[in-house]
């Protein structure tokens, strides 16, 4: 017979709980002192103070507006008030053809932002594991990056005509390379310590990529994504003036369409709606962001 | 196969490690040698720099050494980091339950696994919390079921009570007594408080510094359970304090 001596790679399976006693109440009252946390204020307050500076700036922005258009600089066709405009925006989003043309632009926008995330995250891996492709092309990525997606347009129209693929092809690549960013600089930051830890407890390779790596990089990625979005909206809306693409309108055709008819209320409404889109997807932005932060104890309102 | 009737649970034999190279090279343990045996509770005393998060972590296999060997017999080795190193994405119950995650452990079973350990670490019914919603003492732990959840034999701790007050750390001290006398679980802790390892310690291994070597070997053979306290700890913390001080000394020179 062996003898074993050692103790077995499951000896810790029947491990009793030993009994309370002294030592235990006075960890519970240390743990009690340590952890007292404020309760949070109720959702309808959180809504509201997070809402009402917004509103403020709203009514203060228009109401410059208003004095402009009132001190008489330009006349009234050519720059109309606030009043005017939000009514014909009023108008607009009775009818079918606005809502046609603003999920045409939002479908654009989703199919080249998907898209960009797709190419974004395969390059932003390939470089950030890869040290032979991150000095190939790691540098070119933040190049690419701070190109304006306008001047792709003659290319994107030589290849491929007045389009949707067109528009498609700028959207990519002015989103694309912030989300390659975000994941190279959120892998490249992963504390060493957390790697360490996931590789003692045995996660090697695609484990520790999804375990460890990918959720502390998170954060950064996040931020890239952010800012992907911006640049995939900023493309797509100069893609939307210069390539009108024969009966499919949009939110962009629409501005331009009006900016023809010299119907300066017809721009200014629709500039709103591109305002207002970029305001509520910002606002989904900040929500994902601060939920994140708020769950790694990150948000200086939960702090103790 | 042949009987062998193995009496140490870790093997440490001539472990050199040195990092860089030419003007930077630095010595960080120079032909390290001493072993642990099975449930022994093993401290490793040494001034700050002296090797010993080096040590570690080649035992835990994150680091090789340069020359020598360790030998663990085929055993599990845990690694407990100074900083409990909590993921800060996880619950606790969710830190916990990472190393069965990677081992492939089904859900159903990690979720009583985790429960039972938080027990063991007297923090039940707290999975749900975030570790920015514990204490310093609760994060470590956490770590330390963590730790247990590797159903390690080793158990390596890299400072763990360092950071903490010393109420705190007394209270902890306790109960990591208990789980290594309720689990037998070998133990190398390290540590620079010389008053912690001697009321901790079966052994404790002092480490000179620059190069890391094993300067003096301690017995400390005082019964348990033991107070940090207690006259017999301070009268040993005494003695090796002493020595620890004319191994650091020789630097000063
Ligand atoms: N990755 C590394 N590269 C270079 N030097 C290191 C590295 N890790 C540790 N060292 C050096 O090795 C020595 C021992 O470090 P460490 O094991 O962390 O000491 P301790 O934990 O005892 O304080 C130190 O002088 C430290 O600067
Ligand atoms: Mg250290």
């Amino acid at each position: 017979m062996v003898t074993e001596t050692t103790v077995g790679p499951n000896a810790l399976h029947k491990l009793p709980v030993a009994p309370a006693g002294d030592v235990d109440i006075t960890l519970a009252g240390l743990d009690a002192l340590e952890t007292a946390v404020e309760p949070r204020p109720p959702l309808a307050l959180r809504v509201w103070s997070a809402t009402w500076p917004k509103l403020g700036a709203v009514v203060i922005f228009l109401l410059l507006w208003q004095i402009v258009v009132w001190s008489g600089w330009k006349p009234s066709y050519v720059l109309p008030g606030p009043g005017e405009a939000l009514s014909d925006l009023g108008n607009r989003i009775t009818t079918g053809n606005f809502w046609s043309a603003a999920a045409r632009t939002l479908q654009r926008a989703l199919a080249g932002y998907v898209l960009a995330i797709l190419i974004g995250a395969i390059v932003g891996l390939a470089v950030a594991r890869f040290s032979l492709i991150r000095s190939a092309v790691g540098s070119f990525i933040t190049a690419l990056q701070t190109m304006p997606s306008i001047v792709w347009f003659p290319l994107a129209i030589l290849l491929f005509k007045l389009t949707e693929s067109a528009i498609l092809f700028v959207v990519v690549l002015g989103a694309a390379p912030s989300i390659a960013n975000g994941v190279i600089s959120g892998i490249d930051y992963v504390p060493p310590l957390l790697t360490r830890l996931g590789q003692t407890m045995g996660a090697r390779g695609l484990k520790l990529y999804r375990l460890v790596v990918a959720p502390a990089a998170l954060p950064s990625v996040v931020a890239g994504l952010k800012q992907g979005w911006a640049f995939a909206w900023r493309s797509l809306m100069a893609g939307e003036l210069l390539v009108v693409v024969p009966g499919h309108p949009s939110i962009g055709s629409d501005l331009e369409d009006s900016r023809q008819l010299l119907d300066t209320v017809g721009v200014l409404a629709m500039m709103m709606t591109i305002f207002v889109i970029g305001v509520l997807v910002d606002a989904a932005f900040n929500a994902v962001d601060r939920r994140m932060r708020a769950r790694r104890g990150l948000l200086l309102t939960q702090s103790r | 196969m042949t009987a062998v009737i193995d009496a140490s649970a870790v093997r440490i034999d001539n472990v050199s490690r040195t990092f860089g190279s030419g003007s930077h090279r630095v010595h960080a343990l120079d032909n390290v040698s001493f072993d642990a045996r099975p449930g022994e509770f093993v401290c490793l005393l040494g001034a700050s720099g002296c090797g010993k998060s080096t040590l570690l972590g080649i035992l835990a296999g994150i680091d090789q050494p340069s020359s020598g060997t360790v030998d663990v017999g085929g055993r599990r080795v845990g690694l407990m980091f100074q900083d409990s190193a909590l993921l800060p994405w996880l619950t606790a119950g969710g830190n916990v339950a990472l190393p069965m995650k990677i081992r492939g452990v089904p859900k159903a079973d990690r979720r009583s696994r985790v429960e039972e350990l938080l027990a063991l670490v007297r923090l039940a019914g707290l999975a749900d919390k975030r570790p920015h919603e514990l204490s310093g003492g609760m994060r470590q732990r956490v770590s330390l079921a963590r730790a247990f959840a590797q159903e390690v034999d080793v158990l390596c701790m890299d400072e763990p009570f360092g950071a903490l007050d010393a109420m705190t750390r007394d209270l902890l001290h306790d109960e990591l007594e208990r789980i290594w006398r309720e689990s037998g679980v070998t133990i190398l802790f390290v540590t620079h408080d010389v008053r912690e390892a001697v009321r901790l310690g079966d052994r404790i291994v002092l480490l000179s510094s620059r190069p890391g070597r094993v300067a003096e070997i301690f017995d400390v053979g005082l019964a348990r359970p033991r107070r940090i306290d207690s006259p017999d700890v301070a009268a040993l913390a005494v003695t090796v304090t002493d020595r620890l001080r004319e191994e650091v000394g020789r630097h000063g020179h």
